[in-house]
């Protein structure tokens, strides 16, 4: 089947909704602009913006590097290992995005806080406590985005052709050196989008974040949790501060689209 | 058929307090908006309140005070709102949210909470100076957090907090799951914590005592059921509770 025979009349059932859909994402981010004091813009901008964002775009990148190296392999696991259960662990895998994100820090408080069940250990030995710290901010945001990346990884595993990797075998490459140079070049735009989707959410975690990891400017305060907290006393610098993370993420992802993920052309 | 029922709003909660007017019997449902550290004594009186005046409910929405005067002020659909600082009340009355004269209804002031046992020993404020501590502190916007900034410039004390947590309740929770040595909340909140949670009083507390204010809503959607919360509260029953709980009287 070719593209030329799937054209015809756009269906107004599919059209009507979809443009509605897109209003609903967009609107509120036009209203966001609208209201934005662009003229007091330069002194709304103080140093700890700055702080904030660098510290938001440096914790979502580690996350993003520490889902990689986690969630990769997991997804692998999921998609060509055999293991029973596997359905259920899936499943599993995807409880972080089911949970409220508050509830999320909570748990992540109960293991590695410094009374938690990991935590009190690894606070007693290494003398390492991950709460109100930025190590803190990237478990939080990692826990959070992880199955983003799992999901979309795992999708491009269960959809490559298994034939590659058993050719690979047959001409007696190990399980993973065939992982290495053929499975993961051939799910690679998988990986891409999964580490995007994974950053985006990483990027604006905010309950986990603040739960686990408190709020510290410097430290702990990301980009989320000073839009939460200027919105409490100055209701226009929190917009400037949400305008400036949108226009940055949207650099970034736009960006990234360009370089790495082609769109059907 | 809205402007009208605006209108009519709008006259009944600009004028006297007798607006509680034509049959009155309270009923329906009132949102009320009040500051974290109320939870407890909030929910208990709204439960009161309910049980005197068979027909109402009331629903709450707990929060930091400046976050839901910041609510108010973009137009959340509230009854009424209590404070835990005469500051944040300022919010909405400057915006003319909230036209009616705010009314104190308790006072609190500030403890040092420390996890049971007290592994930081923590016991008076200078222990917030200490760096190599893990300190919970209200973020500034909210009262406890300009609270605690008063009470440090009186004693004259630099805390090293390691965190500045969005509301009281939040702070609390990171005492009770002992994960800082120490904190500032107010009094209420170290009794309602329980055993999980010890106070330590310090002198320096009675020098910034907080004033509660409470006031329903100028475009309260149910006027009289609001005022009539507000009176519950000032009531010598919602004295006795607020009582109860370590609230002080104003």
């Amino acid at each position: 089947m070719t593209r030329r025979q799937v054209r015809g009349r756009l269906p107004v059932v599919l059209v009507l909704p979809a443009v509605l859909g897109l209003a609903f994402l967009l609107v509120p981010l036009a209203g966001l602009l609208v209201r934005t004091p662009w003229t007091s813009l330069p002194t709304l901008l103080s140093a700890e913006v700055g702080e904030a964002l660098r510290l938001s775009l440096v914790c979502a990148s580690l996350a993003t590097i520490c889902c990689l190296a986690l969630g990769i392999p997991l997804a692998w696991l999921l998609a060509r290992s055999g293991l029973p259960g596997r359905g259920f662990l899936r499943a599993l895998v995807t409880v972080p995005l089911v949970l409220p994100p508050v509830v999320g820090g909570v748990a992540l408080l109960l293991v590695l806080g410094r009374k938690g069940l990991v935590g009190q250990y690894l606070d007693a030995w290494f003398g390492i406590s991950l709460p109100f710290t930025t190590a803190g901010v990237v478990v939080a945001e990692a826990f959070v985005a992880m199955p983003f990346l799992v999901i979309s990884v795992e999708g491009a595993l269960r959809a490559a052709d298994p034939r590659y990797e058993e050719a690979a075998a047959t001409l007696g490459a190990s399980r993973w050196l065939t992982f290495r140079r053929v499975t993961l070049p051939s799910v690679l735009p998988g990986v891409v989008a999964g580490a995007v989707l994974c950053w985006a959410r990483a990027l604006g975690e905010f309950g986990a974040t603040i739960t686990f990891a408190g709020n510290f400017p410097g430290e702990t305060t990301t980009m989320p949790l000073a839009v939460y907290l200027a919105l409490e006393s100055d209701p226009d610098a929190a917009i400037v501060l949400s305008v400036v993370l949108l226009l940055v993420s949207v650099g970034v992802l736009a960006g990234l689209r360009d370089r790495w993920i082609s769109g059907p052309s | 058929m809205r402007g009208v029922l605006v209108l009519a709003l709008l006259l009944t909660g600009c004028g006297a307090p007798a607006a509680t007017s034509d049959s009155g019997k309270i009923t329906g449902g009132v949102t009320v908006f009040a500051a974290a550290s109320l939870t407890e004594t909030f929910t208990q009186l709204g439960k009161d309140f309910e049980a005197a005046n068979p027909g109402t409910k009331v629903k709450f929405n707990f929060g930091g005070s400046s976050a839901l005067a910041q609510q108010l002020d973009q137009g959340a659909p509230a009854d009424v709102f209590a404070s835990a600082a005469p500051a944040n009340m300022k919010q909405v009355t400057d915006t003319k949210t909230i036209t009616d004269v705010p009314r104190t209804f308790a006072r609190n002031e500030l403890a040092i909470a420390v996890p049971k046992g007290n592994p930081g020993k923590i016991t008076t404020l200078a222990g917030f100076a200490d760096a190599g501590k893990k300190i919970a502190l209200c973020a500034e916007q909210v009262p406890c957090g300009a609270a605690a900034k008063k009470v440090f410039e009186i004693a004259k004390v630099t805390p090293a907090p390691d965190t500045l947590e969005q509301d009281v309740k939040a702070v609390l929770t990171k005492v009770s799951l002992g994960e800082v040595d120490g904190a500032l909340v107010y009094r209420t909140d170290v009794k309602a914590a329980g055993d999980k949670v010890e106070g330590v009083t310090f002198a320096e507390a009675s020098q910034a005592v907080n004033d509660y204010p409470i006031a329903p809503l100028a475009k309260a959607p149910n006027a009289a059921a609001a005022k009539a919360f507000v009176e519950f509260v000032l009531s010598d029953k919602g004295r006795a509770v607020l009582g109860a709980a370590g609230f002080g009287s104003p």
